[in-house]
């Protein structure tokens, strides 16, 4: 008798359960559906930034070929384009900024993750953050009216009597160039280096630490025998990441580089970046050809940091992932 | 090597870290002591409430392109927010399925893209169909900046979520997909509001992608399909120019969208104190 | 209460979307020339007032992306100060009509300590100056036409336009009339490719560069130079008479041509043969389809334009573009008439 009853509970309840899982079911598929779409969004979005870069150049490509990289004219009237030029300004700027922004990042990073203490760390490593947050136009902004006529008045003249006989800073000094982009981008990419370099250093186990401690080193000696080596990979890799954001900053550059599609040796010399030629010309690009062109730089500058970007990451997962937990 | 030798590298070594953490915040005191410096007197009641006055005349203000970067981020916020969180949902909740790896890959791609060439691919796909420069177009170009970081955070802030708050949900009869909407997603509410807040400060101030999408308005824009001015741009504008007045409105525009972007920041770090910090 | 917040949140979003314009039925988008920004922006500004319906918003990125913009109709009008070549009138969708508004100077100007203003050029040391042949302030090509002067043994620094520029047009076709040189090696465009020099976006970023640049010298509107208290150059004309930049000297060079004026009104004024001329004039344009899309949006156009070249004419004095000849207005109004909506109705009144 009692069993019975036992039993037809456990049924019921068996059959409800069975009702409720596959309503369950139907619901849980649901959304999962709903999640993978937005999902696929985002995939389509890529893919489509892809096709669209790659049709609307397409034509570009035809005529000029691989040519088109390594030419160094660029003239609209005659309808020669090379990127060179452009390709050289990215690539001098960015390198210059990381040459000044990343022993800075990286002693700074040091500070923060070995000697600050934890009072000075929270605060300084916010005001770092808030150096990211300023946007791009208005370091322009500031490079225009603070960073141009210092550069002109002062530093230029400083290192033109100091250095002005090597060819990097000879010729006329203007104020705007490539120097004076690669500074506001120095300031720029510093927060990102600074912050991937803390945390890689961070991620440097405490026991090589207190190895190194241990066996009476100081504070420098530990630092050099014990968190630099291991940390090294993703100190590259913070570099790439911001190299990635120098490669691709636009308006600060665009606004303190002197735009000339030109390639000198001088870094004092007027320059173009990829991306500042396209903020400068793509509205104004009269015919279809000279749109294609400026399309597939902009082509060349999403592989190309897209590249640096992957590299910069895989670099930094494989110092910092695993202290980090499930990244 | 004499310890008295190695104490002082040590000494110096330490003293030149600290003198780059001093150069490395220097630009940040000169360029927010330059900001408010030039900037502070001119934002008055004017810069808020007064249209821009033709070229050379003086006065006038910029409350077209306050508007108008409140209206793009609402745009973007409309594109970014339910793709980026729907996103990060999937790849936290289903990261295990063959799809994630590609889905978070792309988002990373996308997170690196230069904001330059998402102008060109909004300028491309929705201004020379629609025949015109709009707040739309604009907006489009902002969200898809948006999204990877609001995906990534969410998917970050969801995967902090013990996984016993789940289980119990779950143990109690609770369908799966209705513990991730009521339990999980509201207990990381504040991780995914801050990483929203994040994505809106980084967007708010991005110039390279509107100059050829929400294009620029001297007068009120006329409807979200048309040209909309944005404070960035307006700056940009009013930077490059040989007029005093206007480089005097351009500090003070630059001095309130950094106020904003700030303020922004400011309250994700409360946000994060408080509410959140229980969830981490 | 809920109903209040409904309310208010509802007008927020209506003020969001629609800006503080409720009142103007039709906004109309124009963008190209910053040669006569200006004069268009003070245009547009009194003639909300003409027409409360209407609002014309003008953005000046350049003569270049006037006619791009205007050819991809992404706008309702374009501006330039060169005119379309043949080849760009045939890429566009339709007929597009050239309607002059006013005419200006396009200006050497400079920043150059102990040069005082009325520096004199002659058309050989400006064409050497931009090839870069000439690089010194006390070139003697320079100083000879300039006894006297105190000109300093420093490098000229040259700026042009970075960006596509009917300024940029206006100069290289001077040039190119006047040097061989540069005829051969560089062309006359809305863009070129400049033989040395600084770029600056827009006649405005022109003019900020050579005011924040020592020892420079660039070219630009007249206004432009003006507003800025800078000085510029007299330059020889076609009659060997060094003249300086002003609204008669503009008014001579265009009166060279007025009777001869083309149909399409595509012409150049520069190095006009007439002894009061200043060589480097030129004439600015608005772009514009013979068959409008909108009905509306075509009839404030042509309004716009009717109203332009009465009243606005009357206002052109005032920031220095001079007037267009009485013989070129009466010419635009005839051709006016040939603007037509959709349905192929002429517009004007």
């Amino acid at each position: 008798m009692a069993g019975d009853v036992l039993e037809a509970t456990w049924t019921a309840a068996r059959r409800a359960t069975g009702q409720g899982m596959a309503r369950r079911n139907v619901g849980d598929r649901i959304f999962r559906l709903v999640t993978a779409a937005f999902a696929l969004g985002l995939l389509a979005i890529v893919a489509s930034i892809v096709l669209v870069l790659g049709y609307e150049s397409s034509d570009a490509v035809r005529t000029f070929g691989l040519g088109f990289l390594s030419g160094s004219a660029w003239d609209p009237v005659a309808r020669e384009f090379g990127a060179l030029p452009f390709i050289y300004g990215t690539l001098v700027s960015s390198l210059l900024a990381l040459a000044q922004a990343v022993p800075l990042s990286i002693g700074t990073a040091l500070f923060l993750s070995e000697l600050a203490p934890a009072r000075v760390r929270a605060p300084v490593s916010f005001l770092i953050e808030l150096l990211a947050t300023i946007p791009s136009v208005v370091y322009g902004l500031w490079g225009i009216f603070v960073l141009v006529p210092w550069m002109r008045s002062y530093l230029g003249p400083a290192l033109q009597a100091t250095l002005g006989w090597t060819p990097f800073f000879s010729g006329p000094n203007y104020g705007v160039g490539m120097l004076t982009s690669s500074m506001i981008l120095a300031v720029m990419i510093v927060p990102y280096v600074t912050s991937v370099a803390t945390e890689v250093f961070q991620a440097v186990p405490p026991q090589q630490r207190e190895a190194a401690l241990a066996l009476g080193a100081t504070r420098w000696e530990m630092i050099r025998t014990a968190v630099l080596p291991y940390g090294q990979t993703g100190v590259i890799g913070a570099v790439m990441l911001g190299l990635g954001r120098a490669i691709g900053e636009t308006m600060a550059v665009t606004m303190v580089i002197g735009n000339r599609a030109d390639m000198s040796l001088s870094f004092f010399a007027p320059g173009s970046t990829m991306a500042s030629v396209i903020a400068n010309e793509f509205s104004e690009a009269t015919y279809d050809l000279y749109v294609q062109v400026l399309v597939e730089i902009g082509l060349v500058l999403f592989v190309v940091t897209v590249v640096v970007n992957m590299l910069a990451r895989l670099l930094v997962w494989r110092v910092a992932a695993p202290a980090a937990g499930a990244r | 090597m004499s310890y008295a030798t190695r104490r002082r590298r040590d000494v110096i070594a330490r003293s030149l870290t600290l003198a780059c953490t001093g150069a490395v915040l220097l630009p940040l005191v000169l360029i927010i002591g330059y900001l408010i410096a030039k900037g502070v007197t001119s934002v008055n009641l004017d810069f808020f409430t007064q249209l821009p006055k033709p070229v050379g005349e003086t006065g006038g203000g910029m409350a077209n392109a306050v508007v108008g970067t409140v209206v793009l981020i609402l745009l973007a916020c409309a594109l970014g927010l339910p793709v980026g969180i729907g996103t990060g949902v999937f790849l936290a909740e289903y990261g295990h399925t063959r799809l994630a790896p590609l889905v978070r890959f792309c988002a990373d791609v996308l997170n690196g893209v230069p904001s330059i060439v998402i102008g060109i691919y909004a300028y491309t796909l929705i201004v020379l169909p629609t025949k015109t420069f709009s707040a739309y177009a604009g907006g489009m170009a902002l969200g898809v900046i948006m999204l990877p970081i609001v995906a990534r955070t969410t998917e970050e802030m969801l995967r902090l979520v013990p996984s016993s708050l789940r289980e119990a949900a779950l143990a109690l009869g609770v369908p799966s997909w209705r513990t991730t909407l009521r339990i999980v997603i509201r207990t990381a509410r504040g991780g995914i509001i801050t990483g929203v807040m994040l994505a809106v400060a980084r967007v708010a101030g991005e110039t390279a992608p509107l100059l050829f999408t929400a294009f620029g308005n001297q007068f009120w824009h006329h409807g979200l399909s048309g040209p909309i001015s944005s404070l960035p741009v307006q700056i940009y504008t009013y930077a490059i120019s040989p007029f005093d007045d206007w480089h005097r409105q351009a500090w003070a525009g630059a001095l309130v969208l950094l106020t904003l972007i700030a303020l922004t920041s400011l309250s994700v770090r409360l946000l994060t104190r408080g509410r959140f910090k229980t969830v981490r | 209460m809920r109903t209040l917040i409904r309310g208010g949140l509802a007008t927020l979003l209506l003020v969001l979307t629609f800006g503080g314009s409720a009142a103007a039925q039709l906004q109309l988008n124009g963008a190209g020339a910053t040669f006569p920004y200006p004069m268009y922006s003070k245009w547009f500004n009194v003639y909300t007032q003409v027409d409360p319906q209407v609002r014309f918003n003008y953005q000046s990125i350049g003569s270049g992306g006037g006619i791009k913009q205007i050819t991809e109709e992404t706008v309702d009008f374009g501006a330039s100060d060169g005119p379309m070549t043949d080849e760009q009138m045939r890429a566009a969708p339709g007929p597009i009509m050239h309607f002059p508004t006013v005419m200006g100077a396009v200006v050497l100007t400079y920043n150059a300590e102990g040069v005082s203003k009325g520096l004199k050029l002659s058309p050989e040391a400006i064409a050497g100056i931009f090839l870069g042949k000439i690089t010194k302030w006390n070139d003697a090509a320079i100083a000879a036409d300039n006894p006297g002067a105190n000109l300093p043994a420093r490098d000229i620094i040259v700026v042009h336009r970075s960006d596509g520029s009917g300024t940029s047009y206006i100069f290289t076709d001077y040039l190119s009339k006047v040097s061989r040189d540069w005829n051969n090696k560089v062309g006359k465009g809305t863009s070129v490719s400049w033989p040395v020099g600084l770029g600056g976006k827009g006649n405005e970023g022109v003019t900020g560069l050579i005011k924040q640049t020592p020892f420079s010298l660039g070219y630009v509107e007249l206004i432009y130079a003006q507003q800025n208290e800078l000085p510029f150059a007299d330059v020889k004309n076609a009659s060997g008479r060094f003249v300086a930049p002003s609204l008669e000297s503009v008014t001579a060079a265009a009166a060279s041509v007025a009777d001869s004026m083309p149909d399409d009104f595509r012409v150049s004024i520069t190095n006009a043969p007439s002894p009061d001329a200043y060589p480097i004039s030129g004439m600015t344009w608005l772009l514009v389809y013979q068959k409008q899309k909108d009905a509306a949006k075509g009839k404030a156009l042509v309004g716009f334009l009717q109203w332009m070249m009465r009243d606005g004419q009357q206002q052109a004095a005032a920031l220095h573009y001079a007037q267009l000849p009485p013989q070129v207005i009466a010419k635009e109004g005839a051709a006016l008439k040939k603007v037509t909506g959709p349905d192929g109705a002429p517009l004007a009144k």
